[in-house]
C-alpha cells in the first residue's frame, strides 16, 4: 500500500468518513449497465441458487432455482439468463462505426491498414464485489462446453439452446476483466475502493455493506459504527440485516430459513409426483406453487438490499467527472467486445480451456503493458493520484525559475533549454535521468542535469526540504533551431514531470502458436475442437 | 565423502567446465543447461564457451538479461580475445551501451540485427533480440542467467537459434510479473515462470550440470549459503580458511558498529541487532545503524587479503555494497550515507545486486522491523543475493525479533497443482541464516 493510502486511511479512521482516493472517476461507466446480483448453493460449486439481473433499477428480473441441486432447473436459470443477457449484449453488436486496424497482408507480409467494424458502444457487466467476477467466471466455464440438442442429439442431458453462447460470453466478460482498467465487467467494491480509502482493511472493503457504510454513512453515524453493524447486526430470527453481497450466504440463513423451505419444496414435489387423480394433483400443485414461492421471496429478501446497494454505488461514482483517459481505455474495451463477436458470429469454436503457450505470454504482455499505462494514465488525470506518486518519490512538482537557451552540437543544431525547476517534493534522480511532462497530451522527454547551486535563494539558508532541478528538454519542440512556441516552459510556469514514461512501448511480436519453438513443446499441432464436457456422476445427482 | 570431495576444488570445477564444453560442442542434445551458485565462474564459463564456439567456426548469439550483463561480457570477451570481431546489437534510445565499447577496435555497435551479419558473436539484451528476424537461425546460442529470464522471454527469442547453452543461477530470485498470472499456474509453459523450468518441463532429457565451486564465496560463506539456499546441491569455497583475511588498521572504538566489523572481519559474518520494535520500511534508526557501519569501514583503513595478491589491498569504497530489499530503503541509505560524506558506496535492492561482487556487504534485513512475513520478504532468492555478494564479510543489520516473526508467520501461499515446489522455501532458509547469524551477534542500542 503506498504512503498517500496509508494516509488517507488513517484520516479515514480519525473522521470517520472514508476519504477519496481520486478527484475524478477512473473507469467508465456505462449508461445503462446491466446489473448481476447471483447467489451460491453452499456445498456445491457453481450451482446458482438465483440471481437479480437488470439493466432498468426499478425492475430488477428474479430468477430462483428452488431447488439448487436439480440440473433441470438449474439449466432452465441459465436459459432464462441468457435470455436476459444476450439480447442485451445483442443491443450493442449493430449499432457500429467505422475504424482502421493494422493487419499483417497475408501475401506481402507488410503492414497494412484494413476497413473494420468497431462497436460504437459496449455492454458492461456490473457484479456487487470480486467473488461475483469469479463466479461469472466459473458459470461461463460451466457452460461454454455444453451441447445443444440441435449440436449433438445423440448425448443426453442436453443443455437449452442459447446456453452454451451465454457461457461463451461470460467467459469472455471474465477474462477481460483480469486486463488492468478495463470495464466490461466490473466489480463495484474494487472500484469504489479504488476511488474512496476507508478506516478498515482492504479484505473488509470487500463487504459492499461495510464500504458503503463507510462512503456514505447512514444518518450522522461514523463510519466505523456504520460499517460494523452492516457486518453483524441481526434482526430477531438471527437474520443479518445486511445481507451478504454474495454469491456465498450467510450460513445462519441457510441453516434456519433455506433448508425448511427447500425441503418443504422437495415435499410438495415428491407429494405431487404421488397424487392419485386429478383433484390430489390440484392440490398439491397449489402446495408447490406455494413452497415455491416462498423460495423465491427468500431469495429476493437476499438479494434485493445488495441490488440497492449496488446502484447507490453507481451513482456515488456518477458524481465523480470521467477522467481524461477514461474513454481510450473503453475504446479499447469496446475493441475487446467487438472482436469477440466477431469470432462468435464467424462460428469459432469456444475459449480452449487452457491457453496455448503463444495466447499465454500473449496475454500476459498485454495485461503487463495495460498495468503500466493504467498507472500512467491514472497520474496524469488525477492530481490527487499524482500527488501519491510524488509522495513516492516518482514525480515532482514545482515553478519553473530560470529558462537557458543551449543548442545541440553537430551540424544542425537543436533547442535544448536548460530549465531550472524549484519542487519541495523529495525525488532520487540518477545521473542523466530522465524524466516527463505531459504537453498537450503528449510526453515531453528531458535529462536531469544537476541540482543547482541557489545564489540566495533556498541553499544552505532555504527552507530545508526544497530543492533547485536543472533539466535539459530534449524534444517535441518542433524541427526549427527555435523552440516552437509554447513547446519550453517559462519562468513562473507550474510543471510537474514523471519518472515514469506516460505510453508503454509495444512489445515484440510472438511467434504464431504453429512456430511455438522446442523449447516450449512445439507446434501443439492442428487445432483439435474442443469436446464438450462429459457427463460425470454429478451431472446427475 | 564421495570421490569427487576428494579432488581440490580447481581439479572439480575444471572437470565440470570440461563436461560442459564437451556438451555443448560436440553434443547432441538441442540445449545443456547448467546451474551455477554464486560466484562459481559462470561469466567466466560463458565467455570461455562463446570462445571456443566462435574458434570452431559456429555462428553464435549470446542473450544476457540487461544492458549491464551485455556491456560485461563483451568486455570480457575482447579481454580475452582482442582479435574476435564481436557485434553489440543495442537498443535506438540513448546511452544504449557503455561508451567504454567504443574503445574497442573489433567490436561494432549497431541497432540493427543486419549490420551485424556474419560476425562470429552477437550479443544482446532479450528484449532487443525479440525484435530480430531472421530466416536463418543461428547455429548455436548461450542464454545467460537464463533462471532470471521469464519463459515468455525465451518464447520470444527461441526461433533465432538451433541449440543453446542456458546458464544461470536457481538459487537467485525468480522472475516476475507485475500483474496475477495464477490462471497458468501448473501449465508447462506459463509465461511468468522462469526459462528453464519451461525448458526442462518440455525437454527433461537435456544434459544438466552444476559448477560445484564458488570462487567468490570466502570458506566462512560458503557452507552456510550451501546449506541455506541449495540444499540438494551442494557447493563449496574455492578458498580456504585461512586463504583470506580482512585487517583494520584503526581499532577499535568500542562502539557496536566497530564491534561488528570486527566480529565480521573475524568470522565473516556479523549481526549487529537492534532492539525489536514495528518500524516503517525506512525504520530511521537501522538505516543510521547501516550508514555507520559504512562509514567505519572505510574511516578504519581495512585491508583485504585474499589469493589473488599477495600483498593487503586496501578495502576501498568501490568494494563496499551496501543491500537492501525496497528501493526506498536503498535511497535512504543512499541519502544517510552522503550525509556522513560517503557517496562511492554502492547501493541498492537484491534485484540489482544480482551478479556483482564486493569484498564487504552490509545489508539491511528484509524481515528487520516488520510487522508481518510477506511472500516478497520472504523470497529465498532475496536473502540469498544479499548474503552470497561478497568475498570476506557480509554484516547483517536487523531489529531482534525476526525468527519470531517467522514463527508468527509460516508460509501460507496457495498451493498450485502441477507447480514444482521450491525447496528451500523461505521460512526454512531464513530460519537457517538467522540461526547462524545469532553466533555473531552484536546487540546496540543506537
Amino acid at each position: 500500500m503506498s504512503l498517500i493510502a496509508t494516509l488517507a486511511r488513517l484520516e479515514a479512521v480519525s473522521t470517520g468518513r472514508a476519504r477519496p482516493t481520486a478527484t475524478v472517476r477512473h473507469r467508465h461507466l456505462s449508461e445503462r449497465p446491466l446489473v448481476f446480483v447471483p447467489l451460491t448453493t453452499a456445498g456445491e460449486a457453481g450451482a446458482p441458487l438465483g440471481a437479480l439481473v437488470g439493466s432498468d433499477r426499478d425492475a430488477p428480473r428474479l430468477l430462483v432455482v428452488a431447488q439448487p441441486r436439480d440440473r433441470d432447473l438449474r439449466f432452465a436459470f441459465l436459459a432464462e439468463l441468457a435470455d436476459i443477457v444476450l439480447p442485451y449484449i445483442d443491443s450493442y453488436a449493430d449499432a457500429v462505426e467505422a475504424a482502421e486496424r493494422s493487419e499483417t497482408d497475408p501475401e506481402t507480409g507488410k503492414r497494412v491498414k484494413v476497413e473494420v467494424e468497431l462497436c460504437s458502444d459496449a455492454p458492461q457487466l456490473i457484479v456487487p464485489s470480486r467473488a461475483g467476477v469469479e463466479y461469472v467466471r466459473l458459470l461461463g466455464r460451466s457452460m461454454r462446453f455444453r451441447r445443444t440438442a440441435e449440436q449433438d442429439p445423440q448425448t443426453p442431458y442436453p443443455a437449452p439452446p442459447r446456453v452454451p453462447l451465454l457461457g461463451r460470453w461470460l467467459t469472455h466478460f471474465g477474462e477481460r476483466s483480469r486486463v488492468p482498467g478495463s470495464s466490461l465487467l466490473l466489480a463495484l467494491t474494487e472500484v469504489l475502493g479504488r476511488h474512496w480509502a476507508t478506516g478498515q482493511s482492504s479484505l473488509e472493503d470487500q463487504h459492499l455493506g461495510a464500504l458503503l457504510a463507510w462512503i456514505a454513512p447512514p444518518g450522522g453515524d461514523g463510519g466505523a459504527e456504520a460499517a460494523l453493524r452492516a457486518e453483524l447486526a441481526r434482526d430477531d430470527k438471527g437474520q443479518l440485516l445486511c445481507p451478504p453481497a454474495g454469491p456465498a450466504t450467510d450460513p445462519a440463513f441457510d441453516n434456519k430459513l433455506l433448508a425448511p423451505a427447500i425441503e418443504r419444496y422437495d415435499r410438495a414435489r415428491t407429494a405431487l409426483a404421488a397424487a392419485e387423480d386429478g383433484l390430489q394433483a390440484d392440490d398439491r400443485l397449489g402446495e408447490l406453487t406455494a413452497a415455491e414461492r416462498a423460495i423465491h421471496e427468500l431469495v429476493l429478501s437476499r438479494t434485493l438490499p445488495t441490488w440497492e446497494k449496488v446502484w447507490q454505488g453507481l451513482d456515488l461514482l456518477r458524481e465523480l467527472p470521467e477522467g481524461a483517459h477514461v474513454e481510450e481505455r473503453w475504446t479499447r474495451d469496446r475493441w475487446s467486445f467487438t472482436g469477440h463477436r466477431d469470432r462468435v458470429v464467424a462460428g469459432e469454436p469456444p475459449q480452449p480451456r487452457r491457453d496455448d503457450a503463444v495466447t499465454a505470454a500473449n496475454k500476459l504482455a498485454t495485461r503487463e503493458r495495460e498495468q503500466g499505462r493504467l498507472d500512467a494514465q491514472e497520474a496524469l488525470d488525477d492530481p490527487l493520484v499524482m500527488a501519491g506518486r510524488r509522495l513516492a518519490g516518482e514525480a515532482f512538482a514545482g515553478e519553473v525559475v530560470d529558462v537557458v537557451m543551449t543548442y545541440s552540437e553537430g551540424k544542425r543544431p537543436s533547442p535544448r533549454p536548460l530549465v531550472t525547476v524549484r519542487t519541495d517534493d523529495r525525488t532520487h534522480l540518477g545521473e542523466r535521468a530522465r524524466v516527463f511532462r505531459s504537453l498537450g497530451g503528449k510526453p515531453q522527454a528531458a535529462e536531469f542535469v544537476r541540482r543547482a547551486d541557489p545564489d540566495g535563494a533556498g541553499g544552505e539558508d532555504g527552507p530545508e526540504d526544497e530543492s533547485l532541478l536543472v533539466l535539459r528538454i530534449v524534444d517535441k519542440m518542433g524541427r526549427g533551431k527555435e523552440p516552437e512556441e509554447g513547446s519550453v516552459p517559462e519562468k513562473g510556469d507550474r510543471v510537474c514531470f514523471t519518472l515514469f514514461e506516460h505510453e508503454q512501448r509495444g512489445g515484440a511480436k510472438l511467434p504464431d502458436p504453429e512456430d511455438t519453438p522446442w523449447t516450449h513443446g512445439g507446434p501443439p499441432g492442428e487445432p483439435v475442437p474442443e469436446t464438450a464436457d462429459s457427463v460425470t456422476e454429478e451431472d446427475t445427482l | 565423502m564421495t570421490i569427487e570431495a576428494v579432488f581440490d576444488a580447481g581439479t572439480a570445477a575444471t572437470r565440470a567446465t570440461d563436461a560442459i564444453l564437451r556438451d555443448t560442442l560436440h553434443g547432441t542434445a538441442r540445449g545443456v543447461v547448467v546451474d551455477s551458485p554464486p560466484g562459481a565462474g559462470k561469466s567466466t564459463l560463458v565467455v570461455r564457451a562463446a570462445l571456443e564456439l566462435a574458434d570452431a567456426g559456429r555462428p553464435l548469439m549470446v542473450v544476457a538479461q540487461t544492458n549491464a550483463q551485455v556491456d560485461d561480457l563483451v568486455l570480457r570477451l575482447a579481454e580475452k580475445n582482442p582479435e574476435l570481431p564481436v557485434g553489440r546489437l543495442h537498443s535506438s534510445d540513448t546511452d544504449a551501451y557503455d561508451k567504454t565499447l567504443d574503445g574497442l577496435p573489433n567490436v561494432r555497435k549497431s541497432a540493427k540485427a543486419g549490420d551485424l551479419a556474419g560476425l562470429p558473436v552477437v550479443i544482446s539484451t532479450a528484449a532487443k533480440w525479440a525484435h530480430v528476424k531472421t530466416d536463418e537461425p543461428w547455429r548455436h546460442a548461450i542464454v545467460d542467467e537464463a533462471y532470471q529470464m521469464r519463459s515468455d522471454g525465451l518464447l520470444a527469442v527461441a526461433g533465432l537459434f538451433e541449440r543453446a547453452l542456458f546458464v544461470g543461477d536457481p538459487g537467485q530470485l525468480d522472475p516476475f510479473a507485475i500483474v496475477g498470472s495464477e490462471q497458468w499456474a501448473g501449465l508447462s509453459y506459463d509465461p511468468s515462470a522462469s526459462a528453464v523450468s519451461t525448458l526442462l518441463a518440455h525437454n527433461p532429457d537435456l544434459p544438466q550440470h552444476r559448477l560445484p565451486v564458488s570462487w567468490r564465496l570466502p570458506a566462512s560463506a560458503a557452507p552456510l549459503v550451501s546449506d541455506a539456499f541449495y540444499p540438494y546441491t551442494p557447493f563449496r569455497s574455492g578458498t580456504g580458511p585461512g586463504d583470506r583475511a580482512l585487517s583494520f588498521g584503526v581499532p577499535s572504538d568500542g562502539s557496536g558498529p566497530d564491534r561488528v566489523i570486527d566480529e565480521a572481519a573475524e568470522s565473516g559474518w556479523g549481526l549487529l541487532e537492534l532492539p525489536a520494535r514495528h518500524t516503517p520500511r525506512t525504520d530511521p534508526e537501522a538505516v543510521r545503524a547501516v550508514a555507520s557501519v559504512v562509514r567505519r569501514l572505510l574511516d578504519r583503513g581495512g585491508a583485504a587479503t585474499s589469493e589473488r595478491s599477495p600483498a593487503p589491498t586496501p578495502l576501498t569504497a568501490d568494494r563496499v555494497a551496501v543491500g537492501t530489499a525496497h528501493r526506498d530503503q536503498a535511497a535512504a541509505v543512499r541519502a544517510a550515507l552522503a550525509e556522513l560524506g560517503v557517496t562511492e558506496v554502492t547501493v541498492d535492492t537484491a534485484n540489482r545486486l544480482q551478479g556483482r561482487e564486493y569484498d564487504v556487504t552490509v545489508i539491511l534485513h528484509p524481515l528487520s522491523g516488520r510487522p508481518d512475513a510477506t511472500a516478497f520478504h520472504l523470497e529465498t532468492g532475496r536473502l540469498c543475493v544479499l548474503a552470497s555478494r561478497h568475498r570476506h564479510a557480509c554484516i547483517v543489520v536487523c531489529r531482534a525479533g525476526v525468527t519470531d516473526l517467522l514463527d508468527a508467520y509460516p508460509s501460507t501461499e496457495p498451493v498450485q497443482l502441477g507447480t514444482a515446489v521450491k525447496f528451500p522455501d523461505g521460512w526454512e532458509a531464513n530460519h537457517a541464516v538467522l540461526a547462524h547469524l545469532a553466533e555473531h551477534r552484536v546487540g546496540w542500542r543506537p
